[in-house]
């Protein structure tokens, strides 16, 4: 169903994060964009469809102003938004925001220092676009901090604060609905496997909670109404996300699943975990029953690799990459 | 990222440097009671009641050279002395024998586990000495009161900070090598068959379910590997059956220590220097390793009765050998501190040592202990 590509090779090996890869399509410049994460680095780059010229970036995470302290990254993603597209990266210290070639920085917020020393250490990890204008990012305190994004330039704002989960986030997902309605905006997911639904607005209301089984959800996706979230055990779940209903359930790996995605247009799901596999399902709609089905397509195996991230390269799942624990590399698969 | 790293990091690198020293003690044909007495010299001091508590507070991990010099210490906290290239060899592979045993852990709790198999085997080193027992145990009783009640995802966590910290690690190891678990690139196998890990269910089955909950449909894959259900849980108590291997000692006097340096500086072009170790005169870390040498008793190298030079090659030879030809990206650069330049330091220092001196663990004459203290740090 898909076969291997030639990999794109990147400065450093990729981190052991969850959803260690980010991936933006920029056709009007015939260009894909990667980002994997490697300590206190973002390594970028970016490869031309024709496969003939790659360049790259590494972004920091240093602070402005504070010469000499580095932090580590907990995530890179990038954040599509309908007037613009930026490149959002999360760290022990705080929240910085780039252009998304990763020319400059447009925004950069400091984590409040805990006045306790828990053993866990502060850091904002899961990030995602919602809606027309606004950028979520979970913090290990279990907050989600609600950013105000103008078209363009720089004025950046914290609008909202929202208080949902009491464990660390650990990802965040939300579905661009088109033309239709949706009911839910964007779900949050945190290391009790714990899943919030949420409503965004002037205010963000909270439409559900999903309570998890003490088992860390590492990655969520939002799809069709649907919330497809992936464990540390390896299961894979899917809920109605405004109801709660379990609707599927499957056990897809044998280690912790470090990454999921969706190719909104056409259903498939990707799935990765530490056990070196990469699996690909099919989401449909039952029309009888209007819930959602999975079924299984595919397996591609990356020998001695413990995966941490994979996406779908463009919105049809035609391909998708992945990146490994100590791997330099970013591999690509095409459906043959 | 975690700030309850450290201490694993610790105690489980350690574990792996008794194992080597052990083996090489008795591969030397090093007499029983000096051998001993170099293995209960190094555990007094790993689990000294001072250090240990620095240990546990909470904090970042320490840099890579950091990390090192304390284990420099430690291995020289007895009457044996090791050349560069036998510390070097030796630290090698307490690093990847560790980083092996943290990618092949099931689930990050396993590491826990590891952790305890590594104090299991500490405790029957000092088994006949009651004092020293006493501080495993209390050490065992620590890491009960801080890692037990920890959810799987602050343990995922702590693994993921321990595989930053190894990360770009590919050195070879004969041992690995020869039992199939290393590959000749460097990187460990990950097999694809076995038990899943304790609170997974084998890969292959798909349930769906009406609105009412009811399963409706059950379909199963094929899962492209060959697994099989999960084995018992292991014990986290002090005693009990650890039931996973990893963390136990490898070796044998038949089954000799190597690393092949050659090979690995492939990976060298890929290394930008991106942990930039942090100032190596932070007050923190100069306080911890000030402590761990302040709490010593110093023997001085040389001592023709007591001191004896342990190998980690087979020849002498072969370790000049080793210490010539090690490639430039596998230089560990030990912090030599200028404690004599730095005002504030030094008084830190003789504050400590102050400390050391009253609680009682007096070498000869303590003034001595601290001119030894201050010689050992040479300037740069």
């Amino acid at each position: 169903m898909y076969r291997k590509e030639k990999s794109i090779q990147i400065k450093n090996s990729a981190s052991a994060l969850y959803n260690n890869l980010g991936v933006l399509r920029i056709a009007p410049r015939r260009l894909t964009c990667f980002t994997a994460v490697h300590a206190n680095v973002v390594n970028m780059v970016s490869a031309s469809w024709d496969g003939l010229n790659y360049s790259h970036r590494q972004l920091q995470s240093k602070e402005p102003n504070v010469a000499t302290s580095t932090s580590l990254i907990m995530q890179a993603a990038f954040c599509a938004l309908p007037s613009r597209d930026l490149l959002v990266v999360t760290s022990q210290k705080g929240i910085q925001m780039y252009e998304s070639d990763g020319s400059t920085m447009v925004y950069w917020h400091a984590l409040d220092t805990p006045e306790t020393n828990t053993g866990q250490g502060m850091f904002a990890r899961g990030i995602s676009a919602v809606c027309e204008s606004f950028i979520c990012v979970g913090v290990s305190t279990g907050a989600i901090l609600v950013f105000d994004v103008p078209s363009k330039g720089s004025n950046i704002t914290l609008a909202d604060v929202i208080e949902g989960h009491k464990e660390s986030i650990t990802d965040m997902a939300s579905e661009c609905c088109g033309g239709e309605v949706c009911v839910a905006d964007l779900v949050s997911a945190d290391d009790g496997g714990n899943l919030c639904v949420w409503k965004a607005g002037e205010e963000f209301s909270l439409l559900n909670h999903i309570p998890g089984f003490d088992i860390s959800c590492s990655s969520v996706k939002l799809w069709k109404g649907t919330a497809v979230a992936g464990y540390g055990t390896g299961q894979i779940r899917l809920y109605e996300a405004v109801t709660g209903i379990l609707h599927a359930e499957v056990n897809a790996h044998a280690r912790w699943i470090y990454s999921l995605d969706v190719a909104p247009f056409s259903g498939l799901l990707l799935s990765a975990a530490e056990d070196s596999l990469v699996r690909v399902w099919l989401l449909s709609m039952s029309p009888e029953s209007h819930s959602v089905e999975i079924g299984h397509l595919h397996n591609e195996c990356v020998t001695d690799t413990q995966i941490c991230g994979a996406k779908f390269c463009d919105s049809d799942g035609y391909a998708f990459a992945v990146t490994g624990y100590d791997l330099s590399e970013i591999i690509r698969y095409t459906q043959s | 990222m975690s700030s309850r790293t450290l201490p694993l990091l610790f105690i489980n690198l350690g574990g792996e440097m008794l194992y080597i020293l052990d083996q090489r003690l008795r591969a030397q044909n090093i007499p029983p009671d000096k051998a001993k007495k170099v293995m209960n010299d190094i555990i007094t001091t790993m689990f000294n009641k001072k250090f240990l508590e620095e240990l546990f507070k909470p904090q970042e991990l320490y840099s890579k050279k950091a990390l090192r010099t304390v284990f420099d210490r430690l291995a020289h906290a007895s009457i044996m002395r090791l050349n560069q290239a036998s510390m070097d060899k030796l630290y090698d592979l307490m690093t990847m024998a560790f980083k092996y045993q943290v990618l092949l852990c099931p689930r990050p709790k396993d590491i826990l586990l590891v952790s305890f198999n590594h104090m299991d085997a500490i405790k029957d080193f000092v088994k006949d000495t009651p004092s020293i027992l006493g501080q495993v145990d209390e050490t065992y009783r620590q890491l009960i009161e801080m890692y037990t009640a920890l959810s799987s995802g602050e343990f995922q966590l702590i693994r993921q900070t321990l595989l930053i910290f190894f990360q770009d690690m590919h050195i070879r190891v004969s041992i690995f090598l020869k039992d199939k678990v290393q590959n000749s690139n460097g990187r460990f196998v990950l097999p694809t068959s076995g038990p899943v890990p304790h609170g997974t269910l084998v890969p292959c089955l798909i349930r769906m379910f009406s609105c009412s909950g009811e399963e409706v449909m059950r379909r199963q894959f094929s899962n492209g590997g060959n697994y099989t259900a999960a084995l018992r849980e292991g014990s986290f108590e002090i005693f009990g059956d650890r039931v996973t291997k990893l963390g136990t000692n490898m070796y044998s006097v038949s089954r000799p220590v190597e690393t092949h340096m050659t090979g690995t500086s492939k990976n060298s072009a890929q290394h930008t220097k991106v942990n930039v170790a942090p100032n190596p005169l932070a007050k923190e870390e100069l306080n911890m390793l000030a402590k761990l040498m302040g709490g010593l008793e110093v023997q001085k190298p040389g001592n023709a009765d007591n001191g004896f030079r342990v190998n980690l090659f087979s020849t002498d030879e072969e370790e000049e050998e080793a210490l010539i030809s090690r490639p430039d990206d596998l230089l560990y650069g030990v912090i030599n501190i200028q404690a004599t330049k730095d005002q504030q330091a030094n008084a830190e220092l003789a504050k400590i040592m102050g400390q050391f001196a009253e609680s009682g663990e007096q070498s000869p004459s303590s003034s001595s202990k601290g001119d030894d203290l201050l010689a050992m740090m040479d300037g740069l």
